[in-house]
């Protein structure tokens, strides 16, 4: 699913990331691990196709309507409501059936009483939940997530737990954390940067 | 007819999104009624009607580039550009529902900006109401596009008039000839055909201003 060799990226003179390879199997679970800075949300964004490495080689083995991909930052729009932003990218993707799919992320993510409140009324904690709503939205086979716990209180953390043991092996997940062992039970592969 | 509903879908949720902050239509409106008042007084009475259909377009010129300047806030802010763009539809249905939507604020600000300005000082034929609706579809078209630029650097504010003035320079001229010339018809000829090649221009550069 994905093969990069000798990946590096560079923002004006400053390297981000130098002579990384990365391979991750269709159905794998791959874990990202590394200090602030050592350029694991640069890695995911390559994966995305939100960016291209300075230098090597790197294969993504899914057309970018098949990947989802959780930011630091929400990727929805403040003054709209959860279904109006999940209506809309579940428009742009096509998703048949939309409205069950977004009323069934948005039960099981316990944001159907907030659903039509705008996004600048959540706490960070529903924003991140809505943020996983939209990058679930269309049953990505490529699941890219940028630190996921971040922002989740125990009850949402817990969620996100129970929600990737259901994606491990049927979909390709590669997550950036801080918190490693969380994941243990799921991950197939790990990769540290420095 | 897929990607019309894509830029149908676009257009309506920056609608939505001014409708609810509020943060682009009322500044342009004061902008403009407010330029067009000073100009009133700043005038003298015999400087003739040409000027003042000059002092009308610097106004729509600047009122532009204010609803420009913030047409890309709302994705800036949380990142939501990023999510645009990894969406499967074509990039360019998104620079077309930001230049439609920004074309409604600026046409929205001018129903209240015209009729003030017939008010002030001149009136405006139908030649020249044309030309000043070519004229919104060309700055719109390029200004989203160059709004998209500006947006990506770190000094929007700075580089937005740098990138969009020079390259509005032509619909003045065809502006202000479609109003005060005796031969209208061939500047909106050529407003005609600044909005064709520069919103294909715009149309189809508008993918890789978004990505690497």
């Amino acid at each position: 699913m994905i093969r990069g060799r000798g990946l590096e990226k560079r923002y004006g003179r400053k390297w981000v990331l130098r002579g990384v390879d990365v391979a991750v199997p269709e159905g794998g679970f791959a874990v990202v691990t590394g200090p602030n800075g050592s350029g694991k949300t640069t890695l995911l964004r390559l994966l995305a196709g939100l960016a291209q490495p300075t230098r090597g080689d790197l294969v993504v083995g899914v057309d970018r309507g098949r990947v989802g991909y959780l930011a630091h930052e929400a990727l929805v729009y403040r003054e709209l409501t959860a279904v109006e932003n999940l209506d809309l990218f579940g428009r742009l993707y096509r998703i048949p059936e939309r409205r069950e799919r977004i009323g069934m992320l948005l039960e099981r993510f316990s944001l159907w009483d907030a659903r039509n409140d705008r996004v600048s009324t959540y706490s960070r904690g529903m924003t991140q939940r809505l943020a996983l709503c939209r990058a679930l939205l269309h049953d990505p086979e490529l699941l890219l997530l940028d630190e996921p716990y971040s922002a989740l209180d125990e009850d949402g953390a817990a969620l996100l737990d129970r929600e990737l043991e259901g994606l491990a092996g049927g979909h390709t997940v590669v997550v950036a954390t801080h918190d490693p062992g969380r994941l243990e039970a799921l991950q197939t592969g790990r990769l540290a940067l420095a | 007819m897929m990607y019309l509903a894509d830029v149908a879908a676009l257009t309506r949720k920056d609608l939505r999104v001014e409708l609810r902050g509020r943060d682009t239509l009322p500044a342009m409106l004061l902008f403009v009624l407010a330029t067009l008042v000073v100009f009133h007084f700043a005038i003298p009475e015999d400087a003739g009607d040409d000027a003042a259909y000059g002092l009308l377009w610097v106004a729509i010129v600047f009122t532009a580039l204010l609803g420009l300047a913030r047409a890309w806030v709302p994705e800036q802010e949380h990142g939501v550009l990023d999510g645009l763009v990894l969406a499967p539809c074509d990039r360019s249905a998104i620079w077309l529902g930001k230049t439609l939507a920004t074309l409604a604020f600026l046409l929205a600000a001018q129903a209240v900006a015209l009729p003030a300005f017939v008010l002030f000082f001149e009136p405006l034929d139908a030649t020249a109401l044309v030309g000043v609706l070519l004229a919104d579809i060309g700055i719109c078209a390029v200004g989203s596009l160059m709004s998209a630029m500006a947006a990506a650097g770190r000094a929007r504010e700075v580089l937005l008039p740098l990138l969009v003035l020079p390259l509005a320079i032509p619909l003045v001229v065809g502006g202000v000839g479609a109003a005060v010339s005796a031969e209208g018809g061939r500047f909106l000829l050529f407003l005609l055909l600044y909005d064709a090649v520069f919103a294909v221009l715009s149309w189809a550069s508008f993918e890789y201003v978004v990505t690497e």
